[in-house]
């Protein structure tokens, strides 16, 4: 089995678009007292927090933020694929919060659905928002969109994977996989 | 996460210490979950658990049922005594007329030692032993030590661990010397000479007949019931002599480490092998216990539904 791999956004473009992120988080909110950022364990946590940390810099308000792990939510437990679960860390209520979901890539759909219910066990929340650093176009599952996204692609399910490698918040790349059947 | 992917949970003996610290990370996210206003998850949807019980049990089948409901697991409970098994049916045929119903997992509690294994090699279906004769009882094995890794915050290496009482008797007892081992604790058990197996040295517990001496050496104690319905004959003079040498009360709280840890599988015998007040002190974490158990019993659960333990 053969890889290649394609660079689809270097470290400055991820700090980019973390800034931008941040500046449409604050447009399209006029008050941040009920705005939370909720990270997608285990990949989307490092750019939540990041975006979170942008928030701050811009308006000089701490969002309030939390980790969320939606294994207990999934649809495909026992049916091939293992998961293990990773902590949740909320400590307020969404009820009546305008959440931000926050994950590195888009693709099926699943995730996001499971995360939707795991988020309402805390509370009912009045609006649930999506942002993701990479969309990946084709082969949604479910009638899920991202309300804000830093890049679309339109890779393939069956050969390809997008790469978010985060050695540290200055030092992101990713990366598009070629895997070659076997 | 082990590569050794278990189908049953039959006994500690045969897991590795990841499997149970796998096991223990999963029950942390459902003590979580079991905070949050919402308790349940719909993880176990397609699943249909059987709860078979062959022997009396409260708390185990009470904490096994409400850990496969928050699961969202489907269940369907069978108790011997109003069963075909007292026609004279064979626990192989029970079974596999329950299963041809579409089960997918049985939770089985069995007054013969070893019967969760038989029948492991006879049916197809997922089995977690609750209990089988004085073999052992690993869902509480896994609650105690969760509770005391929980309290020493996850670390057990070094703890000292007595466990009073009937051991001869106990399937409690097996299961938590194996699994308290495992996890780099030490291990004394300690009762009446009648009521210790006579090679269970060869575990690598220690053994005393003296519970003042067991006390003061212990960070933690566990207080067994006297198992009355196993016993053929008798092993110790009265209930009276028992819990004068072998009680846990206030006056022998007084001479041991005041952060001695106190715990009991229940069912409590309140005044013979624990006083009410020493069971209802801050040194004891018995209730705790009993709450972990629904916590580590969906992690069972969640992790044999996908074979990943």
């Amino acid at each position: 089995m053969s890889n290649d791999k394609a660079l689809l956004l270097n470290p400055q473009k991820v700090a980019l678009i973390t800034k931008r992120f941040a500046l449409q988080i604050v447009e399209n909110h006029k008050s941040f007292e009920n705005v939370a950022i909720l990270g997608l364990q285990p990949r989307g946590i490092d750019l939540a927090r990041c975006v979170k940390n942008e928030v701050s810099n811009l308006v000089g308000v701490d969002l309030k933020f939390g980790e969320l792990d939606h294994t207990f939510f999934r649809d495909d437990i026992g049916r091939g694929e293992i998961h293990i679960p990773k902590p949740s860390k909320i400590e307020f209520s969404t009820e009546g919060m305008n959440i931000i979901i926050i994950d590195d890539v888009l693709f099926t759909g699943r995730s996001v659905r499971a995360a939707i219910d795991a988020i309402l066990r805390y509370g009912r929340p009045s609006r649930i928002e999506l942002m993701v650093l990479v969309e990946r176009i084709f082969e949604r599952e479910l009638p899920i969109k991202p309300d804000y996204k830093g890049i679309s692609i339109d890779s393939r399910k069956v050969n390809q994977k997008v790469k978010v490698d985060w050695q540290n918040d200055d030092n992101v790349n990713v990366w598009l996989l070629n895997q070659d059947k076997v | 996460m082990s590569s050794n992917n278990l189908n049953h949970l039959l006994g500690i003996k045969g897991l590795s210490k990841e499997q149970i610290d796998l096991i223990f990370s999963t029950a942390d996210n459902f003590l979580d979950l079991l905070q949050a206003p919402v308790k349940k998850t719909p993880a176990l949807r397609d699943i249909t658990v059987a709860n078979l019980f062959f022997e009396n049990s409260t708390r185990t089948r009470v904490s096994f049922e409400l850990a496969e409901k928050r699961l969202g697991a489907d269940i369907v409970n069978f108790s011997s005594s109003s069963s075909s098994v007292s026609k004279g049916e064979t626990l192989i045929d029970t079974v596999n007329n329950i299963l041809s119903m579409k089960v997918d997992m049985i939770v089985m509690r069995h007054p013969a030692p070893g019967a969760s294994q038989f029948l492991s090699k006879h049916v197809k279906c997922q089995i977690i032993n609750a209990g089988d004769g004085t073999h052992e009882h690993p869902t509480q094995a896994l609650l105690d030590a969760f509770s005391m890794r929980n309290h020493y915050k996850n670390n057990l290496s070094g703890k000292k661990v007595v466990i009073v009482g009937d051991i001869k008797h106990s399937r409690v007892a097996l299961s938590n010397i194996y699994c308290l081992q495992l996890l780099g604790a030490e291990v004394m058990v300690c009762g009446p000479a009648t009521l210790i197996p006579k090679y269970i040295e060869s575990t690598g517990v220690k053994v005393s007949t003296n519970l003042d001496n067991a006390l003061r050496w212990a960070d933690v104690a566990n207080m067994l019931r006297i198992q009355m319905e196993r016993q053929d004959e008798r092993y110790f003079p009265s209930i009276r002599e028992y819990s004068t040498l072998y009680g846990l009360n206030m006056e022998r709280m007084k001479n041991v480490n005041p952060e001695l840890l106190i715990m009991h599988p229940g069912p409590i015998n309140r005044g013979v092998e624990i006083s009410s007040d020493v069971a209802d002190s801050h040194n004891s974490i018995i209730l705790q216990q009993v709450e972990n158990g629904v916590a580590i019993r969906m992690a069972v659960l969640f992790l044999l539904a996908q074979k990943s333990l």
